[in-house]
């Protein structure tokens, strides 16, 4: 088990190094750190100085090993526009993004397996209908819209109907000015978890009906129900825990794309995460920024793809042998 | 298991950078019990003798498939909502009640700022324009981008695909390393660097335009799932007997892939490409929303709504419906349609 | 009219006051898109003390749904009529709070393939000792992990304290067979059916996993249901055998009677199908039953072998009419042929052709 492992591990090396390299190049062909200076006056005079003082005047593969050595170093260089240290920008921000992930996954997982299992139980009830349909709704919304809808009918609509002072629930931002109780806190957590719990939602549950399905019409399921097992025992115990499996590493593949990919709900709801930060500084074409940004979400994505491989030996008796 | 298999795993990657894992996982064990199923619809029934690697007859599956399309009474539904979307976008032109860039005057000026109502349906924004004319030549756009982008990564990702499938080997160990590379960076944020990017400069010595650009960024980015799913058909068909006794009769691999093995890929990749359909949909309109896709003056959905945020809370709210609407009914019926084809190719899926 | 009620018990039996399982007329049909499977067409036999009685058919014969009906483990789609009577009562007609009492305890299933059988993430002991535990809920811990091993060595598994904790995919195909056996018999039951036991094993196997079902019986006395699509293993194992044909009984009675006084064509044909390894085997070709099953949806009118019936008279009256399931010489011999008697001189060599002519 161990030696699988760290096989895993160690194979992830060489996939964050080209990578990087990936990212390097790509980022260097669609960025132009120059950008701003080519709009003033004395450009034509001004630029070459800049481009060495910037090392671009460098072959390609100079410039990635000494960028490659000062990343590894933890010199991630300064923010053109905030001249803030890049790395505590990065690190602040994947705080605040983490949050939201952590609460919308707790959330999301306990929705979609509930939904799953009963949509599997009670397979083509009403309610089987109802949840398919509404997984489907979820799985064909843009999520903007949704962000927008949501702050429109719940932000909006209650605070204009019961003419409140305040909203109940906020739109904008981690918390209020001078609020920074827990419940301040739930307010504004509110809808940008709702948000990015849509997605989620639809596609797991969905998921995990249908690996329940599937589990349910193993041959095993019928031999515990010939053992004298009550069907919702053999549901939960022998269905859920073999339905589990592949849902686990979906779950964290997904996880592991998350982020880098709350830039809608971030934008939308002020919420100062790594979205935020990545929108903010592709506008203002602070490329300095942009380049950690990247290589910070891909290690977390290569990342949650390995601990998707591992989960999946442990939670799988057949898989830890080999 | 065919959802315990390790490959599908590979493919939850796949589209945990545009959709969910799910989504994509289904997907490719489509493709694997679609290639089974090829097997079970051959020979007689039990006892038929050696049906396991006959080559399907290509015209009683395409009937078996029909007859269980249309039992599908949604899917036959959304795919009439979808011809009737794509109809009302051609003729958008024709059909509009206002013209899209009416002139600001007084008249124009008078209506503006209302909501719904029999003179306009859709309401109208500051200006004065018609929502219903604008939602309807912005499909027009935004139905363009999905079923251009489908068929662009289709064509590419079954090239793709049907070499690494067929070829095996290195080639395909290069070829899957190449498009997991795609798997590694979130796919957003790529998009949108890109388009940054590659705005205004000439590709391939053409200036493209937003929409073209953004047709040819977001093929880039799927034509991987496409590739994926018919390069797993691939692997199974080539098991088969069929393709032994083509190979031994000294036809060549070109005519292999396309003769033989093709016509047997046609259920899985009909299903990717109409659900591309609707993904491509749902990342035009988020780009344009952002900004980093379809740009004013033409309009998409995606873009009516970055102008239309800020109408949020306030008695123009409505300008903010309808938009998402379109995108939402459009994107369904493309889900709809892609779920009752894959019933249709697949009946053993659990449903 | 196919089958009538009562089948005399073995000789030297008291009639029917040991029959442990009684099924009557029992009718079992599923509704599909292409119309509806009548999987079982109307079967009725008794089950006794003590004995193996074996279910012989092919696939799509209506052997294993009769089974799990007995179980009450088909899907709620599917609609029973008929009797299925345990000890007297029955069991179409029970509860399911009832059944789960009997389900495992005094009715219990060996199924085949018993890797897809088996629960890959808990281990052997696990699922053994859930079996004890439902039945037994006041039983320690202890005794029930004792009772866990000793049943694992009861049907021969090697090192059963180290082995009861091991998962199925660790196990070979014998080995998981025989604990779907373990398992099967943790409570004692009355009743045991094994569906397929062997099929998806090698025939050294084979013998061995009989041999455990042999052996169970010696300890439990129950009456044991074979239910197998080869004749060969039945002809080792079965006191009695029951032939059935698209959801039919095609014969039944010992299995001296099936083997040595065949009274239907199918049976003959099973038979004929069967390699001979002897000196007399040489020049003859295997017997093939030509066709294929019927369709369960559209079975065909009158007999439904007559399709595939070396002595069938077309088109009256085996195209025509239902063969009653009617008595032969022996009292439990009953065969449903209109014309049973004429295959009182035909042996299965009779259906082999010689090479060369």
């Amino acid at each position: 088990m161990l030696t699988y492992v760290v096989r895993r591990i160690a194979l992830s090396i060489p996939v964050i190094v080209v990578a990087s390299m990936l990212v390097f190049g790509f980022t260097q062909a669609t960025t132009d750190p120059l950008a701003r200076l080519r709009q003033s006056r004395d450009a034509a005079r001004l630029i070459p100085a800049e481009r060495h003082r910037l090392g671009l005047d460098r072959p390609l593969v100079v410039q990635y090993t000494s960028w490659a050595k000062d990343f590894v170093k933890g010199d991630w260089g300064e923010s053109f526009i905030s001249r803030r240290d890049v790395k505590t920008e990065i690190f602040d921000k994947l705080g605040k993004t983490i949050q939201l992930i952590i609460w919308g996954v707790l959330f999301s997982a306990l929705v979609a397996i509930a939904v799953g299992v009963y949509s599997a139980a009670r397979q083509y009830s009403a309610l089987d209908y109802t949840f398919t349909g509404l997984s489907f709704v979820g799985l064909s919304m843009p999520v903007f819209w949704f962000a927008l809808m949501s702050i429109q009918f719940l932000v909006f609509v209650p605070k204009n109907l019961f003419h409140l002072n305040q909203p109940i629930l906020y739109s904008v931002g981690l918390h209020s000015a001078t609020d920074h109780s827990l419940l301040d806190y739930i307010r504004h957590l509110v809808l940008p978890v709702l948000t990015l719990s849509v997605q989620l939602v639809a596609g797991w549950s969905r998921y995990e009906r249908s690996s329940m399905l599937d589990v349910m019409s193993s041959d095993y399921i019928r031999t515990a129900r010939a053992k004298g097992v009550r069907r919702s025992r053999v549901l939960l115990k022998h269905g859920l825990r073999n339905a589990l499996i592949p849902l686990t590493t979906v779950m964290a593949v997904d996880i592991g794309g998350l982020f880098g990919g709350l830039i809608i709900t971030e934008t939308i709801f002020g919420w100062p995460g790594m979205g935020r930060l990545f929108f903010d500084a592709l506008l203002s074409g602070d490329t300095n920024i942009l380049l950690p940004w990247l290589m910070v979400t891909a290690v977390f994505i290569i990342g949650f793809n390995l601990l998707a491989d591992v989960l999946y030996g442990v939670l799988d008796p057949r898989i830890r042998v080999s | 298991m065919a959802i315990s298999d390790r490959d599908g795993l590979e493919a939850a990657r796949a589209a945990a950078t545009v959709g969910s894992g799910a989504q994509a996982l289904v997907a490719e064990q489509t493709a694997e019990r679609y290639a089974k199923s090829l097997e079970v619809d051959l020979g007689g029934g039990p006892a038929g003798p050696g049906g396991r690697d006959r080559e399907p007859a290509a015209r009683s599956q395409w009937q078996l498939f029909w007859r269980r399309f249309f039992k599908h009474k949604l899917a036959v539904a959304a795919g009439a909502v979808l011809i009737l979307l794509y109809l009302l976008a051609i003729f958008a032109p024709q059909i509009a009640p206002y013209k899209l860039n009416p002139n600001l005057d007084a008249k124009t000026l008078l209506d503006a700022r209302h909501g719904p109502s029999m003179k306009h349906w859709f309401g109208t924004d500051e200006l004065g324009r018609d929502q219903l004319t604008r939602v309807l030549y912005a499909g027009r756009i935004s139905l363009l981008v999905g079923l251009c982008v489908a068929l662009v990564s289709t064509l590419l990702g079954t090239a793709v695909g049907a070499v690494a499938g067929y070829f095996g080997g290195w080639v395909d160990q290069i070829l899957m390393r190449f498009t997991d590379l795609f798997l590694v960076v979130p796919a957003l944020a790529v998009l949108m660097m890109a388009q940054k990017g590659l705005a205004g400069k000439p590709i391939l010595g053409h200036r493209l335009s937003s929409t073209n650009l953004i047709i040819l960024i977001l093929s880039f980015l799927f034509w991987q799932t496409i590739a994926r799913v018919v390069r797993g058909v691939f692997l199974s068909l080539k098991e088969k007997e069929f393709v032994e006794a083509a190979r031994a009769s000294g036809a060549s691999s070109f005519r292999i892939i396309t003769r033989h093995m093709l016509p047997n890929t046609v259920g899985p990749i009909a299903v990717n490409t109409t659900l591309v359909v609707g993904l491509a949909i749902l990342t035009e309109s988020t780009l344009s929303f952002l900004g980093f896709g379809v740009q004013p003056p033409t309009v998409s959905w995606g873009n009516m709504l970055a102008q239309s945020e800020g109408a949020v809370g306030t008695n123009l709210a409505y300008l903010v419906y309808f938009p998402g609407l379109a995108i939402l009914v459009t994107v369904l019926a493309v889900n709809f349609l892609g779920d009752g084809m894959r019933d249709a190719f697949d009946p053993q899926s659990t449903h | 009219m196919t089958t009538d009620a009562r089948l005399l018990p073995p000789e030297g039996r008291a009639p029917d006051s040991s029959a442990v399982l009684s099924v009557r007329d029992l009718h079992v049909s599923f509704p599909t898109d292409d119309g509806m499977v009548k999987a079982v067409d109307g079967v009725s036999y008794d089950v006794f003390e003590n004995e193996v009685l074996g279910i012989v058919g092919e696939s799509g014969s209506g052997k294993s749904v009769s089974s799990l009906a007995i179980l009450g483990l088909l899907p709620k789609s599917a609609h029973i009529t008929g009797e299925i009577l345990y000890r007297g009562q029955d069991l179409l007609a029970m509860r399911e709070k009832e059944k789960l009492r009997l389900r495992g305890s005094r009715l219990a299933m060996v199924f085949q393939d018993a890797l897809a059988a088996l629960n890959p993430v808990f281990t052997v002991g696990s699922q053994i000792a859930e079996a004890i535990e439902i039945h037994n809920p006041d039983m320690s811990d202890k005794d029930v992990r004792q009772r866990t091993i000793d049943l694992l060595d009861l049907v021969g598994i090697p090192n059963p304290s180290a082995r009861v904790d091991s998962y199925p995919h660790e196990f070979s195909g014998g080995m998981r067979q025989r604990t779907m056996i373990a398992m099967a018999i943790s409570n004692d039951p009355d009743v045991l059916i094994a569906d397929e036991p062997t099929t998806a094993l090698d025939v050294t196997i084979q013998a061995q996993v009989l041999e455990v079902i042999e052996r169970v019986q010696d300890r439990t006395n129950s009456a044991i249901v074979l239910i197998t699509h080869d004749l060969g293993v039945v002809a080792g194992v079965a006191d009695r055998v029951m032939v059935m044909y698209a959801g039919r009984p095609a014969e039944i009675g010992t299995v001296d009677e099936i083997f040595y006084e065949t009274r239907h064509p199918y049976t003959l044909g099973l038979m004929a199908a069967l390699p001979r390894l002897d000196e007399n085997a040489d020049g003859m070709r295997l017997h093939r039953i030509k066709g294929q099953p019927p369709s369960l949806i559209f079975v065909p009118p009158g007999c439904p072998f007559h399709p595939r019936c070396e002595f069938a008279r077309l088109p009256e009256p085996c195209a025509t009419a239902i063969p009653e399931f009617r008595g032969m010489e022996r009292p439990g011999h009953k065969a449903a042929c209109h014309f049973a008697e004429e295959l009182a001189d035909k042996n299965p060599d009779d259906l082999r052709p010689v090479v060369g002519s």
